[in-house]
């Protein structure tokens, strides 16, 4: 338990340093950490198969896409960086006092959840699930994967004609 | 019932409380279209904590991770048909920051 509350604390701080650094490229670095803390309480709630994917997508893909977009837009010029770097510190350096007090306000909070569980059922396998069971998940997932590779061929012929 | 699971949840719900606080924080606050879309990441990632800790306490983990695995995928297309927009909104305007976002079929 205890070694779950100092991942979850490292996770946190994960999300604080996302948020706070200066640097875009820090940033998704930051987000892959996330990813990978996020992957490893998966493993600990013995949910191995989503942690793989966690791990692959999260941890690897969604980076690489962010690091690639900051690469294709311009930076910007020192006297830029300095005037966003005093007006960043003014909208920011409230958020980790936020985070701290939410977080000892809560913890102080006894709250008695009555939740209702189902019952208790035998555990079935995620394959078994997702391909006998539940096949309309993978069906979405199809026709979610089939719109994201349209929309992205749309948005970059839209682009390029504009070139032209 | 597993009681021992159940006695788990609520540390994990003020964690997940916080991450949703962060990201709510960082889409409100920047004026940076990629700084907002990690924001949307932080919230996806709460999201999926809760799921994933909903799936252990009520025993049901294979449901859970087969909810987590389509909102991975539905992330990732998300993200990339956002950053495709984000490309598009920069070509367009030469910056990323939303004040400097101009209406071009005006």
């Amino acid at each position: 338990m205890n070694l779950n509350i100092a991942i979850l604390i490292i996770l946190i701080m994960a999300a604080l340093w996302t948020t706070m650094t200066r640097s875009l490229l820090r940033s998704a670095i930051g987000l892959a950490a996330m990813s990978l803390v996020l992957s490893i309480i998966m493993f600990r709630l013995n949910s191995n198969l989503a942690a793989v994917f966690e791990l692959s997508v999260c941890a690897g893909l969604i980076p690489v896409l962010f690091v690639s977009t900051i690469s294709l837009t311009h930076p910007l010029t020192k006297q830029e960086v300095m005037q966003h770097m005093k007006d960043r510190i003014r909208r920011f350096w409230y958020l980790p006092f936020i985070i701290v007090a939410v977080g000892i306000a809560l913890s102080l909070v006894t709250v008695k959840l009555s939740i209702k569980l189902p019952p208790h059922e035998i555990e079935k396998n995620v394959r078994t699930l997702l391909w006998n069971e539940r096949p309309l998940y993978l069906a979405g997932q199809i026709i979610v994967l089939l719109i994201g590779a349209f929309s992205v061929v749309i948005l970059f012929k839209e682009s390029g004609k504009d070139e032209r | 019932m597993n009681v021992e699971a159940l006695q788990i949840f609520w540390p994990f719900l003020l964690f997940v409380i916080m991450l949703f606080i962060i990201g709510i924080y960082c889409i409100s606050i920047t004026f940076n279209l990629i700084r907002a879309l990690l924001g949307v990441e932080i919230l996806i990632k709460a999201v999926t904590l809760l799921i994933i800790i909903a799936g252990f306490v009520s025993g049901r983990t294979a449901l859970a991770q087969a909810v987590v695995i389509s909102l991975i995928v539905i992330e990732a297309v998300a993200i990339t048909v956002a950053v495709g927009i984000v490309i598009g909104i920069h070509s367009h305007n030469n910056s990323l920051d939303t004040r400097k976002i101009v209406d071009t079929d005006k």
